[in-house]
């Protein structure tokens, strides 16, 4: 059989005519373009000017064949499919490094396919940072499994038993201390080409699947460790990468939506002779509280969206309170539900709808029972008071967990110390606006999109529109960002909607506005602390107690509680919790009593104020929390802050956490030498001067990555702006598989975090979010940035005995622990603490001002 | 609808459409173009800037009828098969992460040193300020045109220095 019947015809086409397309223009982009690049099929396909597609149906590749994950050409080049999606992180150009060393290929001979439901097998997308920590392990033993079978070939072909052969770039040899050592050799290409492998893997499981095949050591690896330019990158800067945003189709209509003026509003009435004379105009779709415009031009659907005429009624209570009040209303709100024991802000709290593929809320739980046991130091205590049933909750009620005895503790301590901190809601406000594609040709639906769960997405849009599951597929394409439940989803489904109700492609984007205040935002946190100090500046005692506002968190891709669900009626009768995470340090404090509660907002469904998963969903609010806190205890003990933490690492404890502890201070000491910290107690002698200046210090878990952060921070004593001068964040997420691409995503990531420290807060009144652009939600910029960042690779295991630690996630653990180094810097800087987030310019003069500064 | 015409990156071109569209839409959805991409529609973020007159301009928020000189979008940036130092800056810095407002950050440096061939850091930041990155890549950003600057100081990119827009 030959490979283009193995493959749906156009996309041989496509192959062949994009390597054409490649050798026509070889000298731009040879620059650094590996032989051929990570374009998509479609990106192929619309380069190279054929069709978007095949007909349909679309049926799930079998992860169970090597041929669904590798196809090797006539030229000895070979294509990778993997199902995962990469929105900027490098991920694609590491899984091509780890599948050339596996499969023993040159790793410019490779390019890779990502996330397309008919073209490559469901590894669910991306997210919670499990690219190469989960993801990328079936991709390497698939691969070594592709040269186990070719060396058998080879070996046929050649006439030599396996273990007299090598590979080298895909060519198999002879071992120059074989008996009847000849120059024969054969290609894979020469092997394979055309024909299929045919090998079925074992694995009840996409993540378990395996051949006879062993994966490779670390240290037998060739390209991963090396610091190879990521292969997205020439095609973003020169303007010829196809977005998402690109495509196009014939006959194509461009859609817009008209939201509701106000949270939970309902529609009492269109005039649809608003904009009927207006160019281009095609149709204004309505149904429940969801209505949106369509005409041909996109510059007219904008037009008519704000043109046309609608009238709302307000709902009868107000939905929310005001972003000033929120915290008081989240101090006196009855909580809905504790958290669930153990997840130190694991980021994958709401599995899409369907548990993702078989076997993996299995990986899941061994994934989350980990976290419990370890991740925040602390057992689950037999004693748990008995569980009240909460009608609108999945979880029982539950009492806080308690380890030692605090109460005793907090008796006879010699000092107490309590604080209470505030993070407010804050959003993915991603670029361009939440868009789609959606075309109905052929009775099937293709969407084409940039969010990240291309699978999750297909099942969700064929329950939504009632069409069987191979009638739908999902092509993933570039877009902006890309960290979590973003608005993407919304704007797939309202796109496939559309789609389907006039047959025509539909081209959906949210403008500025929508996507500011209506995306999925991260919950509030509301976190009181007591601190138990004995005479000689221990920490003996804990009380954690933190309230999210997160009663209503959105899934993944659910067709039932997407917005445009919800604004049709048509969403679930319950809403989904959320929760309340627990810090993730592993210091050895004896007694401590630790609580998370969820409270909802008044009003749950049709209202801008959604949470959603957003970067590290809840890591960052109780981490501020807890690193500020303990910040606090080292002041109150009079303690420089570093030591303070590195004491409570190195106590002596019974449970069985040191290999976390080692590597807490392994990057802790890393990050305190690249930034030449020198011990004092915190906040230093301030000084008369305009500008005081400080340092702080934090750190924290995400999953099995630890990361210290270290910031040096500039404060104006007239103005309270805030300047960090120099960041230092050590990383140690295991193996490292490309340098190079690591640090680019920690340090951009180390900034996201400082862009929430300083600015990021969704504001509104009592109905709608008042947050509409990126003035009024205000970001990071150019201005902000520090002179100097450091980011230190600790690299795995402080045992050097133990060289093969496996890569953890990287793509949210340095967000973490950023805002609470900053606080503690402006601490350091000032003697002023400020404990509520954002460290805007008035809140900080007013925390100058309170402190005497 | 009126017939407008434009020429960009070189090469003249007529449309038929209203006077006021935004000229990011005409670009993208006429020419075809994907350099210019949609951010806010405000003006406020950059993702659509073009250069006209030598200026980095939005052209989310320019009226197409207004253009009367030539625009040069992201893709006229490269010369005879080469790119624009700033391009190859980018890329040896592996500035972006998602990459979707790059456009905008190289299009604002490349305008910046046309007119100041070797700003301060200082100039650079107040000339970036108004181009934003939600991905958080300002750093190598600054990086790479400062790696640009150093390039095109050196005269070892004399090809791609003419490109003018």
């Amino acid at each position: 059989m030959s490979s283009s019947e193995r493959l749906p015809k156009h996309i041989e086409d496509v192959l062949v005519t994009h390597r054409r397309g490649f050798l026509k223009n070889a000298g731009l982009l040879a620059v650094s373009f590996g032989f051929f690049g990570p374009a998509t099929v479609e990106q192929v396909a619309a380069q190279s000017g054929e069709p978007a597609g095949s007909p349909g149906p679309y049926r799930d590749p079998d992860f169970h064949q090597i041929d669904s994950w590798i196809v090797i050409h006539e030229d000895n080049t070979a294509t990778f499919y993997v199902g995962t999606t990469d929105p900027g992180q490098g991920t694609g150009t590491c899984f091509r490094q780890l599948m050339s060393d596996e499969l023993d290929i040159a790793f410019d001979k490779t390019t890779c396919i990502m996330g397309s439901t008919d073209k490559t097998v469901d590894q669910v997308g991306s997210g919670g940072s499990f690219a190469l920590e989960r993801n990328s392990w079936p991709m390497r033993r698939v691969a070594a499994e592709a040269r186990r079978v070719l060396l058998e070939m080879g070996s046929e072909h050649l006439g030599a038993p396996v273990d007299q052969l090598e590979v080298n770039n895909a060519v198999i040899t002879l071992k120059a201390d074989a008996p009847n050592n000849s120059a024969k050799r054969v290609t894979y290409g020469e092997l394979i080409a055309g024909k299929r492998f045919n090998v079925t893997l074992t694995g009840s499981n996409v993540y378990a699947i395996t051949g006879k095949a062993k994966t490779k050591s670390n240290p037998e690896l060739k390209y991963a460790g090396q610091s190879i330019q990521r292969d997205d990158i020439p095609a973003k800067v020169d303007g010829s990468l196809k977005w998402a945003v690109d495509v196009k189709l014939p006959g194509m209509v461009h859609a817009r939506n008209v939201k509701p003026p106000f949270a939970c509003a309902k529609l009492t009435g269109i005039d649809e002779s608003s904009v009927k004379s207006l160019p281009g105009f095609i149709k204004v779709l309505s149904k429940g509280n969801y209505v949106a415009v369509v005409c041909e031009r996109e510059e007219q659907a904008i037009r008519a969206a704000r043109q046309l005429k609608t009238t709302w009624n307000k709902p009868p209570t107000a939905p929310f309170p005001t972003s000033e009040d929120l915290f008081n209303y989240m101090r006196t709100a009855t909580p809905v539900s504790d958290v669930r024991p153990g997840g130190p802000g694991e980021s994958e709290p709401h599995p899409s709808s369907r548990s993702v593929a078989e076997g993996d809320s299995e990986l899941r739980n061994q994934s989350s029972g980990r976290a419990a046991s370890s991740g925040s130091g602390i057992q689950v205590p037999p004693s748990r008071p008995p569980a009240a049933r909460n009608p609108e909750m999945r979880e029982p009620v539950s009492g806080p967990m308690v380890v030692g005895n605090p109460d005793a503790a907090f008796s006879s301590a010699a000092k107490i110390i309590e604080a209470e901190y505030e993070i407010p809601f804050q959003g993915h406000t991603a670029f361009a606006g939440a868009h789609s594609l959606a075309d109905p040709s052929n009775g099937q639906m293709t969407v084409y999109t940039n969010d990240m769960k291309s699978y999750s997405m297909r099942r969700g849009i064929a329950t939504f529109l009632g069409m069987p599951h191979d009638n739908v597929r999902v092509v993933w394409m570039m877009g902006p960002q890309g960290f979590g439940r973003s608005a993407a989803e919304d704007a797939a489904f309202e796109a496939a909607w559309i789609a389907r109700q006039i047959g025509r492609p539909v081209r959906m984007q949210w403008m500025r506005e929508e996507e500011t205040a209506w995306d999925t935002k991260g919950p509030a946190f509301l976190v009181k602390m007591r601190g138990a100090l004995d005479s000689g500046g221990t920490l003996v005692a804990y009380d954690f107690h933190a309230r999210s506002c997160d009663h209503n968190h959105v899934g993944y891709n659910e067709p039932d509680s997407v917005l445009i669900a919800q604004l049709m009626g048509t969403r679930r009768a319950k809403p989904a919790a959320g929760s309340a995470a627990m810090p993730s340090d592993m210091y050895a404090i004896p007694n401590r009593k630790m609580l998370g509660e969820v409270v909802g907002l008044p009003i749950l469904w049709e209202t801008p104020l959604r949470t959603g998963n957003l970067r590290d969903p809840n890591g960052p609010q109780p981490t501020f929390a807890a690193e500020s806190f303990i910040d606090e205890a080292a002041a109150a003990a009079k303690t420089d802050p570093l030591e303070f933490r590195l004491k409570m690492l190195q106590a002596s404890t019974q449970d069985d956490n040191g290999f976390r502890r080692a590597r807490s201070i392994a990057v802790l000491k890393a990050a305190s030498e690249a930034y030449g910290w020198d011990s004092r107690p915190s906040p230093k002698p301030i000084g008369k001067d305009n500008i005081l200046t400080g340092r702080g210090v934090a750190y924290s878990f995400r999953g099995e990555t630890v990361v210290a952060q270290i910031a040096e921070v500039e404060v104006n004593r007239q103005t309270g702006h805030v300047w960090a001068k120099r960041l230092v964040c050590a990383h140690d997420c295991g193996f490292v598989v490309n340098p190079a691409s690591l640090r680019h995503t920690v340090e951009c990531a180390t900034l996201h975090g400082l862009s929430r420290a300083l600015h990021e807060e969704v504001r509104f009144d009592t109905e709608k979010v008042t947050s509409r652009d990126w003035f009024s939600y205000p970001t990071l910029r150019h201005a902000d940035i520090p002179q100097r960042i450091d980011i230190v690779l600790v690299n795995g295991d402080p045992n050097p005995n133990r060289p093969d630690l496996p890569p953890y996630g990287a793509g949210e653990a340095a967000l973490k622990p950023m805002l609470a180094a900053i606080a503690n810097a402006i601490y350091d800087a000032t003697g002023a603490r400020i404990r509520r987030v954002p460290f805007r310019n008035d809140r900080v003069l007013a925390a100058l001002k309170a402190a005497g500064v | 609808m009126s017939r407008i015409d434009l020429k960009v990156n070189g090469r003249s071109h007529t449309v038929d459409v209203e006077l006021d569209t935004p000229l990011l839409y005409v670009l993208r959805n006429d020419l075809d173009l994907r350099g210019p991409r949609f951010g806010c529609g405000l003006g406020q973020c950059g993702a659509c800037k073009v250069i006209i007159n030598g200026a980095a301009v939005f052209s989310c928020i320019t009226p197409v009828s207004s253009v009367k000189s030539e625009v040069t979008t992201l893709e006229g940036l490269s010369q005879n098969g080469r790119l624009h130092p700033v391009q190859q800056a980018w890329i040896e810095d592996q500035a972006p992460q998602c990459g979707f407002c790059q456009n905008g950050q190289i299009i604002t440096a490349k305008a910046l040193l046309d007119k100041n061939p070797h700003p301060t850091d200082a100039q650079i930041r107040e000339a970036m300020n108004g181009t934003l990155c939600r991905c958080m890549s300002y750093f190598r950003v600054q990086s790479a045109i400062k790696r640009a600057i150093k390039v095109m100081a050196d005269g070892s990119h004399a090809d791609a220095k003419e490109v003018v827009a």
